[in-house]
């Protein structure tokens, strides 16, 4: 009697298909439903984004920093023009510095209502969680549109502040937002986090214990969802976040449920922080005058928003909704940065998944890497 | 107007008249039953075609509704020439057979679908004296033509030569097969009480007494869910699961191949519906209001109804896994299931024993039949572990300190052990 | 506020523990020997008193002369930071030791270093490409790449529009 010999199979997740967040291929080589090994093959969105950096001056490189995580351009921008002002030695005006946090906040709401949608949607929900939590971030792009003319490619920041001041029907209209936001937060938790259904799809799935979690170099909702109290707005604090009380959101398992947890107790600690903030924002110039910077060595001055900046490097790093966003440049004296490195969060969370995948079935594959949060903008630059 | 008058007097089906004309020519006797038999299924099929297409029209603004959307707008007035449009549309495709395709099964799995699903409408009563086929054994070809759609699954996903309409087959086939004795079990319970298996019998049973569903509450549930995973509609399509094998085992068909998946899935829908009408919510009957407004259009309100909570529970609910769908067949709904059986025997028996009339029994039977189903069911899933450990939902601890580390797996996820 | 060890701090903490370890040290950041990498990132890592358990960012450099790749490292625990750099002198081939035992997170950014500038990690499990197909021919990233008429690099020389400095084979102005 022969034994029965099985092959192990090779499925294709991408790199078009309705769950891989942009285009993302992962091999998964499975033995009947469970996967043996996943393979992750990236590059399908690479635009050399380091590399066009380098002909480009500091300020024609912001938009860049839109296009890598484009579901979050505010702190993409904000870290970038951080790395470059701390490079320059740049102190920002304090409205500036509010103006900064509130719009990286708003932010952060309509980045973990989408990342949360599409994660129902990957559990099987046909889009209904994710078409109600649309709705609200359609709103907050409203904010955006008023505040600087684009709803996602937003280009907002400045080094030394932020290209323009807001509208004076902003700030009632954000407020209108904020009283609208928790009533609805209130009911995609009762439909979302109690829901039998994604507790049970969820639980268990994909975990990373602290330590694991720690070595992979993983950051964000990821890491607070393995239970490590770890957030940069408190750690290392940045545009008047250290003037404002919110919360960590920690998780305590640290597997899928715990991650998607963390992101819908993020969304309501921004609230707390937005409706801080905008009582407390000071008045004032939104853009500091870069004085010695803009006048070339001859003493010829040049037009403005044109700096040189020292010779030297910085790495600047802030809390993205995905996690810890960097930007390390190094500058040798002349208009365009010698080296531009995006430390990127997705692709660097992206670096535990084959250890999380492997040993459950494809369903828990996609759900699993939903709960990663990509950006294939950033995950490949 | 005429027309009309006469559809809602509600006796032009009865060909009496007609019959004993056509007797009188000289036709042979079965002529009468052969002409009111191909009428018959004329009207059905013709109904079933337009009740689909309404039917996509109708579930696609509902959860459109849901969703917070519009649903289809533009194609017609209010979108109402949508469902015309995609039946154009797949028409007009081209049918591919990709090459290392099964022909023969490829082309055969569609029909194998949706011809069947088709047959089952000739059971049901669509009104007093409105059956097709006036079965003895009505529930028991419902149950053996519900058991043909397991093979045509598989063979359209294992005829498409696709690693990912593989998976979807074998997938379905194992959650369909764990569903139809969920069904059997289930229908065992009105059968008891109206000791026939015939349709027709059943309505009648339901009009003298009481609706079933009265009765048998736990029973209904079970079948109502066991049909929902019958007809691959979410909450459990794993076998199309779109957000993970693209479409499971009708990926690879195209054009009219994948009109009759898809029709046979509204069919197959509205099948189970009329069956949970028929057996549990009295057919066509409803408190005698069935002298005024003909049988057959209570029964299609009866049927509309049922099927929009399918609907509601496409818009609304996630997908389970299929091994947690599986798990919920074999070690909830099954034990569940044959309590019921048991208790309805032993009630009947009862009944039937001590003679007791019906004004006596029935109450108490509900009553009973209530109180042991709550009692069962949410004892049964406390045993199980539900809402506890593992599957307790939980919220996100706050805090202030960083660098702390808050890690305390529940205990047996695998990191907790 | 995470507190910055200034490379000369760092400095002469390896140099205690690993004399010759520390090739340079400024301000910014301390480069450290290749051949003693590995023991000082584990040190690093492991010692009560450093415990920078995490690798934020591993990044390398094209200097033109030399090859740096670039360790970014935090400490939850004493929320510090710090930098650590390692040089590869060879243009052609530039081999330095890999760190993915130290910290498993290094194995993607590794093989993003050698996709871009062509900087192969000895001891990596897994080196290949990520970003571009595994026939390319070159390294991208390097200043070197651009094949541009009259061996120009990448690199902006002046503003647009600036008058009068003098090229030096930088930018396309």
């Amino acid at each position: 009697m022969t034994s029965l010999q099985s092959e192990p199979f090779v499925i294709n997740i991408g790199p078009q298909h309705p769950s891989t967040h942009g285009v993302f291929r992962l091999r998964l080589t499975m033995d009947g439903e469970k996967i043996t090994e996943a393979d992750m093959v990236m590059g399908y969105l690479h635009r050399s984004m380091e590399k066009l950096a380098e002909e480009r001056t500091y300020t024609q490189n912001i938009p860049f920093t839109d296009r890598t995580d484009y579901l979050s351009a505010m702190t993409g921008n904000l870290a970038y023009v951080l790395a470059v002002e701390r490079l320059m030695e740049v102190e920002v005006p304090e409205r500036a510095k509010w103006l900064r946090m509130i719009m990286a906040e708003l932010q952060r709401i309509a980045s973990h209502a989408m990342a949360v949608g599409i994660f129902a949607n990957d559990t099987g929900a046909w889009q209904t969680p994710v078409m109600h939590m649309f709705r609200d971030r359609e709103k907050i792009l409203d904010l955006f549109e008023m505040a600087c003319g684009a709803r996602l490619t937003l280009n907002y920041m400045r080094i030394g502040g932020v290209s323009r001041d807001i509208p004076p029907e902003w700030i009632p209209q954000a407020k209108k937002l904020l009283k609208d936001l928790p009533k609805k937060f209130a009911e995609y938790e009762d439909l979302l986090l109690t829901n039998e259904i994604i507790v049970a799809r969820s639980r268990g799935i994909g975990v990373l214990t602290p330590d694991q979690a720690i070595a992979h170099s993983v950051s964000g909702p990821m890491l607070r969802g393995s239970g490590v109290a770890w957030d940069i707005r408190k750690a290392d604090p940045y545009a008047a976040y250290d003037k404002v009380d919110f919360d960590v959101a920690v998780g305590t398992n640290g597997d899928v449920y715990d991650r998607f947890v963390v992101r819908m107790a993020e969304m309501r600690q921004s609230l707390r922080i937005l409706e801080q903030a905008l009582e407390m924002m000071p008045e004032g110039p939104v853009h500091a005058r870069l004085g010695a910077a803009t006048v070339q060595p001859g003493g010829q001055s040049i037009a403005p928003l044109a700096y040189r900046p020292p010779v030297g490097e910085a790495y600047a790093r802030i809390e993205s909704p995905r996690g810890e966003i960097g930007y390390y440049i190094v500058s040798d004296g002349s208009p365009a940065p010698f080296r531009f490195h995006i430390r990127s969060p997705s692709f660097i969370n992206l670096t535990p998944l084959a250890l999380m995948t492997v040993g459950s079935t494809v369903a828990d594959a996609v759900v699993i890497l939903g709960s990663v949060d990509i950006v294939v903008g950033e995950v490949d630059r | 107007m005429g027309l009309l008058a006469m559809l809602l007097e509600g006796e032009w089906y009865d060909f009496g008249d007609l019959a004993e004309q056509i007797e009188d020519w000289g036709a042979p006797d079965e002529a009468a039953y052969v002409l009111a038999t191909l009428v018959a299924t004329v009207v059905i099929l013709l109904w079933a075609v337009l009740s689909v297409l309404a039917f996509i029209w109708i579930e696609r603004r509902v959860v459109a509704l849901m969703q917070n959307r519009k649903g289809p707008n533009r194609v017609g007035p209010a979108g109402l020439l949508q469902p015309v449009a995609d039946a154009l549309k797949l028409l007009m495709k081209e049918a591919i057979t990709t090459a290392g395709a099964d022909r023969i099964l490829f082309w055969a799995a569609p029909i194998i679908i949706f011809v069947p699903t088709l047959a089952i409408f000739a059971i049901f009563p669509w009104g007093e004296n409105m059956v097709l086929a006036d079965l003895n054994v009505g529930v028991l070809f419902l149950l053996a033509i519900a058991g043909i759609n397991t093979p045509a699954v598989f063979l359209a996903g294992w005829s498409s030569n696709n690693k990912y309409a593989l998976l979807g087959s074998m997938r379905t086939i194992a959650m369909l097969i764990s569903y139809e004795i969920i069904q059997v079990l289930a229908l065992l319970a009105p059968v008891l009480f109206v000791s026939s298996m015939r349709m027709a019998d059943i309505v009648s049973w339901q009009e003298d007494y009481v609706w079933i569903v009265l009765i048998q509450p736990l029973g209904l549930l079970a079948y109502i869910i066991a049909g929902a995973v019958e007809m691959n509609r979410s909450p459990a399509d794993n076998a199309e699961a779109e957000s993970e094998i693209v479409a499971g085992y009708h990926t690879e068909y195209g054009g009219i191949k994948f009109g009759f998946f898809y029709q046979g899935e509204y069919l197959a829908g509205f099948a189970i519906a009329a069956a949970v009408v028929t057996l549990y919510f009295g057919g066509w009957t409803l408190f005698g209001l069935e002298e005024w407004i003909p049988g057959w259009s209570i029964f299609l309100g009866k049927l509309y109804t049922i099927f929009f909570i399918y609907i509601w529970s496409r818009g609304t609910l996630p997908r389970l896994r299929i091994d947690q769908l599986m798990g919920f067949a074999w070690k909830f709904l099954l034990p569940l299931t044959i309590a019921n059986v048991l208790i309805v025997g032993a009630e009947v028996l009862i009944w039937r024993e001590n003679e007791l009339s019906s004004w006596e029994a029935l109450p108490a039977i509900a009553v009973v039949n209530l109180a042991l189903g709550v009692v069962l069911f949410a004892g049964w899933a406390r045993f199980l572990g539900h809402g506890k450990g593992t599957q307790a939902a939980s919220g996100a601890i706050l805090t202030q300190e960083i660098g702390t580390v808050h890690f305390k797996p529940a205990v047996g996820t695998e990191a907790g052990s | 506020m995470t507190a910055t060890v200034t490379g000369l701090e760092v400095a002469g903490a390896i140099e205690q523990r690993f004399p010759d370890a520390v090739v340079e040290a400024t301000p910014e950041y301390a480069v450290v020997a290749p051949e003693e990498l590995i023991e000082v990132l584990t040190w690093l890592r492991d010692d009560d008193s450093m415990l920078f358990k995490f690798l934020s960012s591993l990044t390398a450099v094209d200097r033109e002369e030399w090859f740096e790749v670039v360790y970014h490292l935090e400490s939850f625990r004493t929320n510090r930071i710090t930098v650590i750099k390692v040089r590869s002198d060879d243009r052609d081939d530039p081999i330095v030791p890999s760190v993915v035992d130290v910290w498993p997170g290094a194995q993607l950014q590794e093989r993003e270093a050698y996709d871009l500038m062509g900087i192969r990690f000895e001891g990596n499990p897994d080196l290949r490409r990520i970003f571009l197909w595994d026939g390319f021919a070159g390294f991208p990233l390097r200043k070197d790449y651009m094949n541009l008429a009259g061996g120009q690099m990448a690199g902006l020389e002046r503003f647009p529009g600036e008058p009068g400095l003098e090229f030096n084979n930088r930018g396309t102005q």
